[in-house]
């Protein structure tokens, strides 16, 4: 006998949502592996050159960046707009570079030290005196592995 | 009849993984780490006299920047496009040209045999203090272009496959012939 239910009334049902979170995880984790933490606040600013024989620097533990640019905005009025370095979170003068590369460079696993890669980010625009001067002080520091840092290039 | 379990209300789990997910993507960068790896000469210590190192002059390429960024090569202006071929030539000598790096014959083992090669050239990068980064790049650029071209060609011809994909050994093996040799110079000015 077919029953009539004229007093339930049609509800829309609830959509599952069951399955989201792990859909947003999965984009939570694709994101994660895809991107690298920013290493400091850059206190310069600066925009990479372009090249084509580009390597890959592998091992994030055994590099350490020096960064080559102009002041940034809110910096520009103590520093003014001359190029500078930057090493970690601070300003550094060249001089600076020497002790920094020992320090970080005795601060890892012995076995490691040799491999130890040095970045140079800088600006296109800067001037090869200063990059110059940076390449000494890391020739003296023993630092001989480095890395010109920059973007691929994809047409002339 | 079983007890019912009382579901976990799970609604608010999208709104934390979403934060979470949100955090991530305003901290992280997205540009890779890349660039062009070049290896600097071990420093001289302070006792030890500069000697000058005797180079001969067809075993040496020179290519100058100045603070324009303009290039000069053997004396002559060129194009920064130009100088990949050019230093290809420099670095192959094919036709044993007096006025081109010396060759000398070595054996290179198993698949590649005895073969000429430019053992003793070098390749001298000079620029001034004003050279823009970006032309000083541009020309390590090229010259690391050109080696890769040189090791890449040897690789396809003895081991039919690209010098990427070869073994370390293999890699060692071409790297004896084509073996990188930029050097570069105390920076100077040129004038202007």
């Amino acid at each position: 006998m077919a029953k009539i239910r004229r007093n339930e009334k049609r509800e829309m049902p609830a959509l599952n949502t069951s399955s989201l979170p792990d859909i947003i995880f999965m984009l939570l984790f694709f994101f994660m592996s895809v991107t690298s933490m920013k290493e400091v606040t850059y206190k310069v600013q600066f925009q990479s050159p372009q090249a084509t024989e580009l390597t890959k620097l592998e091992k994030k533990s055994l590099v350490r960046y020096i960064y080559v640019g102009t002041p940034t905005a809110e910096f520009r009025k103590q520093y003014g707009a001359e190029t500078r370095i930057q090493l970690d979170d601070a300003f550094a003068d060249k001089s600076e570079i020497g002790e920094y590369i020992i320090n970080e460079r005795s601060a890892m696993k012995e076995q490691d030290q040799g491999l130890m890669t040095v970045s140079i980010k800088a600006d296109k625009e800067t001037r090869m005196g200063i990059i110059a001067d940076i390449k000494q002080e890391l020739r003296r520091a023993y630092a001989l592995k480095i890395s010109y840092a920059a973007t691929q290039r994809t047409s002339y | 009849m079983a007890k019912k379990i009382p579901q976990i209300n799970a609604s608010s789990m999208a709104d934390i993984s979403f934060l979470l997910l949100i955090f991530f993507l305003v901290t992280t960068s997205m540009d890779v780490n890349q660039g062009l790896a070049r290896r600097l000469p071990a420093p001289i210590p302070p006792d030890q006299k500069v000697e000058d190192t005797d180079i001969n002059k067809r075993n040496l390429l020179v290519v100058k920047i100045n603070s324009a960024n303009q290039l000069m090569v053997q004396g002559m202006e060129m194009d920064v496009k130009q100088l990949r071929a050019k230093a290809k030539e420099f670095i192959l000598n094919v036709n044993d040209d007096p006025s081109l790096p010396k060759l000398f014959e070595e054996d290179f083992g198993a698949p590649i045999g005895v073969l000429k090669y430019t053992k003793e050239h070098v390749i001298s990068v000079q620029n001034d203090v004003d050279t823009q980064y970006q032309a000083y790049l541009n020309v390590q650029n090229e010259l690391v272009a050109a080696y890769n071209e040189l090791r890449d060609e040897c690789a396809r011809k003895y081991f039919h496959k690209g010098y990427n994909e070869l073994d370390e050994d293999q890699q060692k093996q071409i790297q004896k012939i084509y073996p990188q040799k930029i050097s570069e110079a105390e920076p100077k000015n040129y004038g202007n």
